[in-house]
């Protein structure tokens, strides 16, 4: 089905006496291929993912509404430098981009900054890893926050400015920026971005989750 | 009735105050396209223009001075939170609207960093829109709008601009940001507005 890289679906569950709930869901899928994808990260104390996880089998119909948004968006017509940063669950509308990238003829250079806890939390860890080495207009970085490979230079902690920096187009490329994650990551990124020269313009953001008591 | 998710069966909340399809957070999540933009309070200012160039303005001080309402109401993002009882602190549009002439029917709010966003004039006057700058007996934080952000909360909550610099007032509905990427260009939680 048709979308755009990086937008999202409303999935909407209705119980059998009319109750309903609705989710939004960044889709993962690139929209060339006939599938929409989306990855679901189950809340202990979730209403719908939960049951979405657990509950639904192959067969069940879903009511969706979209695909919708048409600002966190990456077009193959774009032919920016993109610097993709997110954070935990975030990297799913990046994603999306990241294989709308790869099926189109668009070589302009690509870069994912990951920040997650361990290596064991990295969402799509294969396919990133196989289109980090393989493919030439991807690169991916990590940030481990909690635990690291095995191996690796440096010691588990919270993403810093200039760690950040430091592994990101400069400013003075004009990447097209986006970030998503959890809104005290992206409150973070963005205001580090701004500080360090990236335009406003440049840089899209997604948040999700509550604000955590940032001013 | 849409199509039945078997076994499911929800968190069966039946809150009168939900509209259709929302859940209630105790949490209160940011959703903004972009960075959140810093306004010293010395260069803040709130404005309205009308249809005949006439331009009103007030600065932080001039703002404060105005008439301060306490506002309790409930809140509704278009992605499906709701949040209860929010109390806030603000000038009334009706207040800032005392001295405008205007037969415009609609309003375009301008944001401090060019988020745009419009709202019929009928929604915002009569008791039904603000200018909130407190939100919980603290100061409006700069994630949720800081210093000050328009509150009209019987519609869904991005109409509610963050960063409010000010209303220009228009004879013609013209879509804002989100309403020029796919969201319905009134926004009415009840009847569930959500997309174009």
């Amino acid at each position: 089905m048709g979308h755009l890289a990086g937008q999202h679906i409303d999935l909407r569950l209705t119980a059998d006496d009319g109750y309903t709930a609705i989710r939004s869901y960044s889709v993962a899928s690139t929209g060339m291929d006939e599938h929409l994808e989306i990855t679901v990260d189950e809340l202990s104390d979730g209403e719908v993912s939960p049951y979405l996880v657990r509950d639904l089998a192959v067969g069940d119909r879903l009511e969706i509404r979209g695909p919708v948004g048409g600002w966190f968006v990456w077009r193959p017509s774009n032919v920016n430098r993109v610097q993709l940063i997110g954070g935990g669950s975030g990297v799913v509308p990046l994603m999306s981009m990241i294989r709308a990238h790869q099926a189109s003829n668009n070589e302009a250079p690509f870069k994912l900054l990951y920040s997650l806890k361990s290596p064991e939390a990295s969402l799509y860890r294969d396919e990133l890893r196989r289109l980090d080495q393989e493919s030439a207009k991807l690169m991916v970085d990590y940030v481990y926050t909690r635990s690291t490979p095995e191996g690796w230079p440096v010691t588990p902690a919270r993403l810093a400015s200039d760690t950040l920096l430091a592994k990101i187009f400069p400013a003075e490329e004009n990447p097209d920026v986006f970030v998503c994650g959890q809104t005290v990551f992206v409150e973070t990124v963005a205001d580090w971005l701004v500080m360090a020269g990236y335009s406003r313009e440049s840089i899209k953001t997604e948040r999700f989750g509550g604000t955590g008591g940032i001013r | 009735m849409g199509i039945i998710s078997s076994g499911f069966r929800g968190r069966r909340s039946e809150n009168p105050a939900l509209p259709p399809g929302q859940h209630e957070t105790q949490d209160f999540p940011v959703l903004t396209a972009g960075p959140a933009p810093l306004i010293p309070i010395d260069e803040w200012e709130f404005f309205i223009t009308t249809e005949n160039g006439l331009r009103l303005s007030w600065s932080w001080n001039e703002f404060l001075a105005l008439p301060q309402e306490e506002i309790t109401k409930d809140i509704h993002c278009v992605t499906s939170w709701s949040k209860l009882g929010t109390v806030w602190r603000g000038v009334s549009l009706d207040a800032l609207f005392e001295n405008v002439e205007t037969t415009s029917d609609f309003a375009t709010a301008h944001s401090f960093g060019g988020y745009t966003t419009n709202v019929p004039l009928w929604d915002l006057l009569g008791g039904k829109a603000w200018v909130a700058w407190e939100f919980d007996g603290e100061p409006l934080e700069r994630a949720h709008g800081g210093p000050a952000r328009l509150l009209v909360p019987h519609l869904y909550f991005w109409k509610s601009a963050k960063w409010i610099h000010g209303l220009e007032l228009t004879g013609e509905d013209v879509p804002g940001f989100w309403e020029s990427n796919g969201y319905h260009l009134h926004g009415n939680p009840w009847r569930e507005e959500r997309y174009s």
